[in-house]
């Protein structure tokens, strides 16, 4: 039996580090472990609950924002606050936007290259690829004379023997098995979905004046000022042209690039249709309301819980069952082992091997991440789970999105739960987000055209209309999957704040029970063809989307003031 | 303009990229540095060299919003910089490599690169407990750091938490996190403060390097002047409204829908020096005061602490005028406290700094001191 272990795990959000156990040439076990630490939670305490968000936003930057609007849920539930249909539908634009370009980034940048052999596609014929590339989509960017010139820029890259990003790929590693073409036209949509991403998401700059880390939301609404004759306010019927343009645009990406793509690569990995499918239990919050908030029936992603792959049966999510526990994590409980986030506590305690280290002690805590579990069980969120608690539930909208993408793959249902499912299903529901958009959009510009232009509820900003004490909490269905703030007011200041996050729920350590969290479930079975280069764990775990910083996160830890040493 | 070179158009011809895309790219970046346009040539030659400079870029404590927002630049476009204008061989987001591999590459460039790499951080380091809240391939952040920047040669700390510890450090900092200037004493390094840092302040500076083998000229945080050396308020687009005493006074009211002055709201313009205002965000499509919302002073020193709560009003917060002190502001003068809003003409007394002055000069990072 060998020992394997990736760390870092590269082409992620974080610092994330996976041990395995490798025998007869499959994974026979698996831990999953967050190397780093920040104390975000602990910061919050005693702040201005009004800018809890403008602080909890930085838990990440790359699905920056998802936890400012679960932030200002959170302080809403708590102050009791409705917020304004624009401000809904703004937050539901920066939100799905993000979501949009977030799983462009992933499919291209993060994930393509676990399948796409960038060597390879220097011999590729550009003729060919023009062919295949036109027989698959209507994009514009086609030709052979278009391909050619990408492979020169490749093979310039690779003759100047400098290969930057590309340096340390396992090229040539036999589990790389597409057409050489395929090869080729990826990498080009690689560049073209690098220059898209960034294109796109000025609208969050539009409607939060910059991204990374949007600045536009407040406690009761958005600052995004809204006036059908003034140039200077933030939305007018200019930037809803702009908006609009920048929307169409992601549509035609998504329909001409990254759902061919995916239908194109998928057939040559079919063996990944049965790999990597972990726990089998799915948790969706729900989220994207039509309507009012807080009334799940509104919901583009309806909330429920699927149990053990069975899509006969949606159960309804009970927030009070969520728990957390450090069995194997490097904190402290003062009693217990499993608490309910609203009352969560955690002290670090790193109780790790001394660096450098070249082994965890798995038996004992061996990660930053918390162990979130429902009703005691380990779930799995995020894109695939919204689609399997979608289709279980009959929503018409998801169902036939699926049914498509199942058909033009020739395969039954029971292939989403698997590494392949999760890419399918970020990439239908990238489709079915960028079609929303629109709506939303359109919804903005009748609004402005009928003057309604209330954006924000000003009844409980000032602080001296709080109660002494309040608490509450911010769910929302970020691009990873089911994200919630938990927040406690007490005069007029945090006194507690908690999150469990997407990639806790995902990635977290096993319980005190010995159950594996999704990712230690999903890589059981894989087989991997060269102990040097894991290929085949990237796989799994990159189909994930693991995003670590937003999972590692503490509160109530004791207080120190670190001191700067004295530079000599 | 420049002379047609031959060799040139071949270098060019095999990146993929034409000449005219070059120039352009070139005179953008000068512009950025308010650069004269007689460096083009100098600066066309220098990005165009056969060799790239090699950049690792590390990650500790951080979001990666740093990471994304370099991923966000469009002048120059981010595949130029990281696939043409240097060999980009190490950045954990979106390198090809994992593990092992990853780690190899490191410690070859730390070794056969030796003082001619260039290192970007992004994120703070962690010092309490003996480094263990940031590790990566079983070694610490600090202990990397120390590798990497120690043998580089210049460090570009991007962002707030790189610079000074920023989210990370601010009460009750948990994990004892520092800035690289602070983890790691006497490298050479130049900060680009911003929560996240702006690209185009950041490609500007790596052309400047690759042209002028030396960092721009920097204030005391080691900071380019060319991005920091001017007051926010000074920039704004709303100026006019604070000069006619238009004032938002609720969110959503008429002086908020017509673009008037977010002081009363808690915005720090005032007392925050950033080219944010012109430089702006996304392809120049805007920035957060544009947004309706308050500059929250993302580029300056500890603004965490010092610039919150943010929507509290200037001067009633913690770090008006006392901790950020008039050295912030390039005052180069005592008793700023004194400065109200109702003497912001004073900012604008700020010089524009003659540079470079050719041949590049030595530009060692002063050692900062320390503010507690």
């Amino acid at each position: 039996m060998a020992r394997l272990v990736v760390d870092p795990v590269s082409r992620i959000e974080g610092h994330l580090r996976i041990e395995a156990n490798l025998e007869g040439g499959k994974l026979t076990d698996a831990w999953s472990s967050g190397t780093m630490f920040r104390g975000i939670e602990m910061i919050l305490q005693g702040r201005d609950p009004r800018e809890a968000w403008i602080w909890a936003q930085r838990i990440c930057g790359v699905c920056t924002m998802v936890h400012a609007i679960a932030s200002v849920r959170a302080v809403e539930d708590a102050l009791q606050i409705e917020v304004p249909e624009n401000a809904r539908l703004v937050r539901n634009l920066i939100a799905g936007a993000q979501m949009v370009q977030d799983h462009v980034i992933h499919f291209y940048h993060l994930h393509a290259l676990d399948w796409v052999d960038v060597a390879a596609a220097l011999k590729a014929d550009p003729v060919k690829t023009s062919t295949l590339a036109q027989s698959i989509s209507d994009c514009d960017k086609s030709s052979a004379k278009y391909f050619r010139g990408v492979q020169e820029r490749v093979k310039g890259v690779v003759d100047s023997g400098q290969l930057s990003l590309f340096a340390s790929g396992y090229w040539g590693h036999p589990a790389y098995i597409l057409p050489p073409e395929v090869n080729l036209m990826a990498v080009a949509h690689y560049l073209e979905a690098l220059a898209w991403q960034k294109d796109f998401i000025r609208i969050h700059a539009i409607l939060g004046g910059k991204n990374p880390h949007p600045q536009s939301f407040l406690v009761g609404g958005m600052t995004t000022a809204m006036d059908p004759d003034e140039p200077a306010a933030v939305i007018n019927p200019e930037r809803i042209q702009m908006m609009r343009d920048l929307v169409r645009g992601a549509v035609k990406f998504v329909n001409d690039y990254y759902i061919p793509d995916v239908l194109a690569i998928a057939p040559f990995y079919k063996d990944w249709f049965t790999r990597g499918e972990g726990l089998g239990n799915f948790l969706c919050y729900g989220d994207y309301s039509s309507g009012d908030q807080t009334d799940p029936k509104t919901f583009l992603f309806p909330r429920g819980i699927v149990m053990g792959r069975d899509i006969t049966k949606v159960l309804p999510v009970d927030p009070s069952k969520i728990t957390e526990s450090v069995a194997h994590s490097w904190y402290e409980y003062s009693g217990g082992d499993a608490k309910h986030p609203s009352v969560g506590e955690t002290s670090p305690k790193y109780s790790g091997p001394k660096a450098p280290y070249d082994h965890l002690d798995v038996d004992a805590k061996y990660s930053w991440l918390k162990t979130p579990r429902y009703d005691g069980k380990p779930m799995e969120v995020g894109p695939l789970a919204r689609m399997v608690v979608g289709y279980a539930s009959g929503n018409k909208l998801i169902q036939d999105s699926v049914n498509g993408a199942l058909k033009a793959l020739n395969a039954p249902p029971a292939v989403l739960f698997s590494t392949l499912g999760r890419i399918a299903a970020r990439a239908l529901e990238a489709q079915l987000m960028a079609r929303q958009l629109e709506g939303w959009v359109d919804q903005l510009d009748d609004n402005l055209a009928h003057g309604k232009t209330m954006i924000f509820n000003p009844v409980k900003w000032d602080p001296g209309s709080w109660p002494s004490s309040a608490s509450g909490h911010g769910w929302h269905e970020a691009p990873r999957g089911a994200l919630g703030h938990w927040v406690e007011i007490s005069n007029k200041a945090i006194k507690n704040y908690q999150c469990v996050v997407p990639t806790t729920w995902n990635a977290g350590p096993r319980d005190a029970q010995g159950q594996r969290g999704a990712y230690e479930a999903a890589l059981i079975n894989t087989p991997v063809a060269d102990p040097n280069r894991p290929l085949e764990i990237l796989r799994t775990i990159h189909s994930f989307d693991p995003c670590i910083a937003c999972a590692v996160h503490v509160i109530d830890a004791q207080g120190r003031e670190y001191t700067i040493p004295r530079v000599a | 303009m420049l002379a047609p070179d031959k060799n040139l158009d071949d270098a060019l011809r095999s990146r993929g990229i034409t000449r005219r895309q070059l120039v352009k790219f070139c005179s953008a970046m000068l512009g950025t540095l308010a650069l004269p346009e007689r460096y083009l040539a100098q600066t066309v030659a220098a990005v165009t060299k056969a060799r790239k400079p090699v950049l690792v870029w590390l990650q500790f404590q951080d979001c990666t919003g740093c990471s994304e927002s370099m991923l966000r630049s469009s002048h120059p476009d981010v595949a130029d910089v990281v696939l043409d204008l240097l060999s980009w061989e190490y950045h954990e987001v979106i390198m090809a490599g994992a593990g092992d591999a990853a780690n190899k590459v490191l410690d070859r460039v730390s070794k056969e690169e030796k003082g001619k790499y260039i290192v970007v951080v992004e994120g703070a380091i962690p010092m309490a407990e003996d480094g263990m809240y940031c590790t990566i391939g079983g070694r610490t952040a600090i202990d990397i750091a120390r590798q990497v920047c120690g043998n580089a040669a210049a460090t570009i700390a991007v962002g707030a938490c790189a610079f000074d510890g920023g989210l990370v450090r601010s009460k009750p900092n948990p994990t004892g996190a520092l800035g690289v200037h602070e983890a790691v004493p006497g490298i050479k390094v130049i900060n680009m403060s911003g929560c996240p840092h702006n690209p185009v302040n950041t490609a500007a500076v790596l052309v400047h390097y690759l042209t002028f083998h030396d960092l721009p000229d920097v204030d005391q945080y080691n900071r380019p002047l060319f991005a920091y050396g001017r007051v926010i308020h000074d920039q704004c687009e709303r100026r006019a409204h604070f000069d006619a005493g238009r004032f938002v006074t609720e969110w959503g009211d008429e002086g908020h829908r017509k673009g008037w002055c977010l002081y009363k709201m808690g915005c720090k313009g005032p007392e925050a020096t950033f080219n944010c205002p012109i430089a702006q965000w996304n392809d120049h499509t805007s920035w957060p005061i544009r947004a309706g919302h308050g500059c929250i002073a993302c580029a300056s020193p500890r603004f965490w602490d010092h610039m919150s709560p943010f929507y509290e009003r200037l001067p009633n917060v913690p770090g008006f005028g006392v901790d950020v002190s008039a050295g912030e502001l390039g005052l180069g003068m005592v008793g700023a406290a004194v400065i109200g809003v109702t003497t912001h003409g004073l900012l604008r007394t700020i010089k524009p700094v003659p540079y470079p002055a050719p041949p590049a000069s030595e530009s060692t990072p002063t050692e900062e001191k320390k503010e507690n």
